[in-house]
């Protein structure tokens, strides 16, 4: 009963983001052209059918999960397609056809992943995977470096970012690796006089993960993602033992390898300069966000309306990619990007909630490790983009051009639903059972 | 042990990350987005006017001068000028490269339809993004620039014509002129055509009528014979100039002469009839310095005319007449020479305060702006720029000017069935090659009634020093110009 009723809110929270999808395609083409598109039908059609689709195969396959994060998800992956579709026409088809591999390999998780502990026994091939993931960039023939960054991997006619599914491999790993080791970490022997320090032996996986990220930072140059993986590790280690300690070590080493890449690195001075005051070089290094910022401030409260933007025209670097909330601020306004910050609050709401039924410590950290992911990375390129951290480019989930970045939040979405149904159903057949046995008294 | 606790906390963490994301957006928004929006390299707010309709530039019969079409590029319009040179230096061109010019300039947010007149036309207006456009009328005629630029030709030079008893510019030539449409294309070609008017020596970006200052020889006489009238240091009768050769300056064998060494002298009449130098430069050593700056300063003299084109040129009278240089350069100045420059449209704006009993009108080439329906939004609102001399005296000066255009200098001035005056210039820039700017000041109208039209040309660098020069070379076209004005005009505009 509860099952259906859920699964009849998300498909009416679908058909609304749809209808908000389909109305804002119609209007930036309207906007730019001041016609309707000639596709407009199909394409309702589309995002209808790809909708419709995910959302029937968790009614059959995980009929008691969360009903908001597949609507809210679909909503961004929306939007941010009405937005590419509009910035590079040319690079439409390809997120469209993105987004259908994306709810394709949606529905193979939840079809593979039938119950979430299962991932906990391959937690060494994940560790493995992962890292042969991450270090695939820095291999001669394939790697591959754009804009600076070496975090694509070309094979054949095909490039992707190997990092964002590096994420996901590590979220399984650090989950089951703690709830292995957590008794041992959260209990071994804090000294005395240094309450908030753990003792030095322990800190080997924090050290272990510290290396990870220096290696992405120093070979690859990528800071968005080493500060993903690193938000990663230490969350997970201190949701798993309680240890406020792990935190301060964490973020203290985070903090000396920053410095220490800082003095190293003009790429990264570049970063910290830009952040700090973009109009020292207005023309060059600040450009990229010193036009953001224009493009958010030409917005202002209610946007200059879809299509009505000016930023597609060369004048923002990156406008579909990283710079794409800077375009929603611009077209949308306060309101939309106030919007698309709601919408990743809902989903980091729903995340956590779910972590929060688990019953088991895997499921628990899991679920926590995803919606981790899903809510820094978000938190890293929009702070980026607003100019309240340095800016590290990293792709905005679901919203941002990019079929590694779609493929991999859907996979991290379906894990997400499963883990909701697994729980829920365990929930509801204990009611049931309770339930039953009042009856029977 | 439950993780649920730390869980709760990653939430709020979260929450307050994601809360100062918000917190910034709103500062942006509210505390910064105008310092943004108005940055210098900000330039969203320039490319978003480029981006929208833009309304005509109209001239007085309804030929379009400025449009713009649609296109498919990366500013959606493009700007059209189809007469081509003959209102460049009026309209000025519109381009995002190279920036605005001319009325596209200063009536930039009407043509855009950015002003408060335009945008609220009516209340539901306030709800509307309404694509409102202005369309602005000119004052200025095409019969009437084009024969200025036939009668000036290949000459360097500018023509200045206005209706005195309003300010309206009937014609505003100069020559070279350029094209506005090639500079308006937004290219690489454009920017490189800019780059080559730039570096052109005769400069045919620089509208001569308006935005360049030249030496106005005798024309500047009437301003001194002005100051001295209106002084009461002068009058019709007296004093009686003695008729002399030159004039004895100070501390120098090198007397300022007449033309050819010529003698003259007598009342103020007969001083302009002959444009007698001698005459003058007394009549202004005795004015003093202080009553000659005032005066050409009540004229415009040494401050920007309020024209409604861009960077007007600011004509000079000097202002420093140390005792220990004589009476020189005061005896020079009274008489358009030495540091006295003037543009051509400020020479205009004399004549015309002359003939306006005293009263130099705001000058102004902008008529009326209309909505796209035709209907008038707004319109030059007319007034006085500056009292330059008392109703009488502006009264004996004009009666002077006219005899100058019946018996003196500017004979060639003379339209029958109207009352014509005017002043000529010959100002000299060098002996060897002798070489002078033609000037010529002149006003007409119905026998009887003030002038309807005041003309001022002056014709740059020619050949011969002659004081009659002119008055040869440049009476014809003032006479030509004078003549397609009042033909132009309706019969109320025309006064006959």
């Amino acid at each position: 009963m509860i099952e259906r009723l859920r699964r009849n809110a998300e498909l009416s929270l679908l058909l609304m983001g749809a209808a908000v999808v389909g109305a804002a395609y119609a209007l930036a083409s309207l906007g730019s052209t001041a016609s309707l598109p000639a596709n407009i039908g199909p394409f309702l059609g589309l995002i209808l059918g790809l909708f419709v689709i995910a959302h029937l195969a968790v009614r059959r396959l995980a009929p008691g999960a969360d009903g908001t994060l597949l609507p809210v998800a679909g909503l961004l992956n929306g939007i941010g397609y009405v937005f590419i579709a509009r910035l590079e026409e040319d690079l439409a088809g390809l997120q469209a056809l993105w987004t259908g591999v994306g709810i394709a390999a949606f529905i193979i998780t939840l079809v593979v992943v039938r119950r979430p502990r299962d991932l906990e026994r391959y937690r060494y091939l994940a560790l493995f995977g992962g890292v042969i993931l991450i270090m695939m960039p820095l291999l001669p023939v394939v790697g591959l470096s754009v804009n600076g960054a070496r975090i694509w991997i070309n094979i054949g006619p095909i490039n992707f970012q190997p990092g964002e599914f590096a994420k996901l491999a590590l979220a399984v790993f650090f989950a089951a690796y703690l709830v292995e080791k957590r008794e041992l970490l959260a209990l071994a022997s804090w000294p005395k006089r240094r309450p908030f320090l753990p003792d030095p032996k322990h800190l080997g996986p924090v050290l272990v993960a510290w290396g990870i990220s220096v290696v992405v930072i120093v070979a690859e140059r990528d800071l968005g993602t080493a500060l993903l993986f690193f938000a990663l590790f230490i969350v997970l280690l201190w949701v798993a033992t309680g240890r406020v300690g792990y935190l301060i070590v964490g973020f203290g080493l985070f903090g000396l390898a920053s410095f220490v890449s800082w003095t190293l690195f003009s790429h990264v001075q570049d970063r910290v300069t830009n952040w700090l005051n973009p109009w020292d070089d207005p023309q060059d290094t600040g450009y990229q966000i010193i036009q953001g910022w224009y493009a958010l401030a030409d917005g202002g409260i209610g946007g200059r309306g879809l299509g009505l933007g000016i930023s597609g025209d060369g004048r923002l670097p990156e406008a579909q990619n990283d710079f794409i909330f800077a375009v929603i601020g611009e077209e949308l306004g306060l309101l939309g990007t106030t919007a698309v910050i709601v919408a990743f609050l809902l989903l980091i709401g729903s995340g956590l909630r779910i972590a929060t039924h688990q019953e088991g410590s895997f499921e628990k950290l899991l679920a926590t490790g995803l919606t981790t992911l899903l809510g820094v990375q978000a938190f890293i390129i929009l702070a980026g983009v607003a100019r309240v951290l340095p800016l590290t480019g990293v792709a905005l989930p679901f919203v941002s051009y990019g079929g590694s970045s779609l493929l991999a939040n859907y996979v991290l979405l379906a894990l997400l639903v499963r883990l909701s149904d697994d729980s829920n159903r365990r929930r509801q057949r204990k009611v049931s059972r309770s339930g039953a046995a009042v009856g029977v008294g | 042990m439950t993780m649920d606790r730390q869980i709760k906390r990653l939430g709020i963490a979260l929450v307050c990350c994601f809360a100062a994301l918000f917190a910034q957006l709103n500062y942006i928004q509210f505390f910064g987005a105008e310092r943004l929006n108005e940055r210098p390299d900000n330039t969203r707010q320039e490319q978003r006017t480029f981006s929208r309709p833009r309304g005509q530039i109209i001239a007085a019969d309804g030929t379009v001068l400025a449009r713009s079409v649609e296109e498919r590029s990366r500013f959606k319009f493009q700007r059209l000028y189809p007469e081509g040179d003959l209102f460049g230096p009026v309209t000025g061109y519109y381009s995002f490269t190279l920036g605005a010019t001319g009325v596209e300039r200063s009536y930039g947010a009407d043509l855009a339809g950015t002003t408060p007149e335009l945008r609220f036309a009516s209340l539901s207006d306030l709800f509307v993004d309404r694509e409102a456009v202005g369309n602005v009328h000119l004052t200025m005629h095409p019969d009437t620039q084009r024969i200025a630029r036939e009668q000036l030709g290949d000459r360097e030079g500018a023509v200045v014509a206005l209706d005195p008893r309003s300010g309206a510019i009937d014609a505003l030539w100069s020559f070279p002129s350029f094209d506005p449409g090639p500079l308006s294309t937004n290219t690489e070609a454009s920017t490189t055509l800019k780059a080559a008017l730039d570096a052109d020596p005769e400069r045919p970006l620089l509208s001569r009528a308006y935005r360049d200052i030249f030496f106005p020889g005798s024309t500047f006489k009437v301003v001194t014979g002005s100051v001295a009238v209106d002084q009461g240091a002068v009058t019709e009768e007296n004093p009686d100039y003695p008729v002399r050769s030159s004039f004895d300056i100070d501390f120098t064998d090198r007397d300022l002469s007449n033309f050819g060494g010529q003698s003259c002298g007598g009342r103020l009449f007969d001083l302009l009839r002959v444009s007698c130098n001698s005459g003058f430069a007394q009549m202004g050593v005795d004015l003093g310095p202080e009553a000659m700056v005032a005066g050409a300063e009540a004229f415009g003299f040494n401050s920007a005319p309020p024209i409604d084109l861009p960077n007007p040129a600011t004509s000079t009278f000097p202002t420093e007449f140390p005792d220990n240089e004589g009476n020189g350069p005061l005896a020079r100045a009274s008489i358009g020479q030495g540091d006295v420059s003037s543009s051509p449209l400020q020479m205009a704006l004399v004549t015309a305060g002359i003939a306006n009993d005293g009263s130099v009108m705001t000058p102004h080439v902008m008529d009326r702006v209309t909505d796209e329906e035709g209907e008038e939004v707004r319109s030059f609102e007319e007034s006085e720029w500056l009292r330059a001399i008392s109703p009488e005296a502006a009264d004996v000066m004009r009666r002077g000017m006219v005899e100058v255009a019946a018996n003196g200098t500017a004979e060639g001035l003379q339209i029958p069935g109207l009352e014509v005056g005017g002043k000529t210039g010959t100002a000299q820039l060098g002996t060897d090659p002798p070489q002078s700017h033609a000037w010529i000041l002149g006003f007409a109208g119905p026998p009887g009634q003030p002038p309807v039209v005041a003309v001022a040309v002056m014709v740059q660098a020619q050949p011969g020093a002659s004081e009659q020069t002119g008055g040869t070379v440049a009476a014809p076209i003032a006479k030509a110009v004078m003549e397609a004005v009042l033909a132009t005009r309706g019969p109320e505009g025309g006064g006959g």
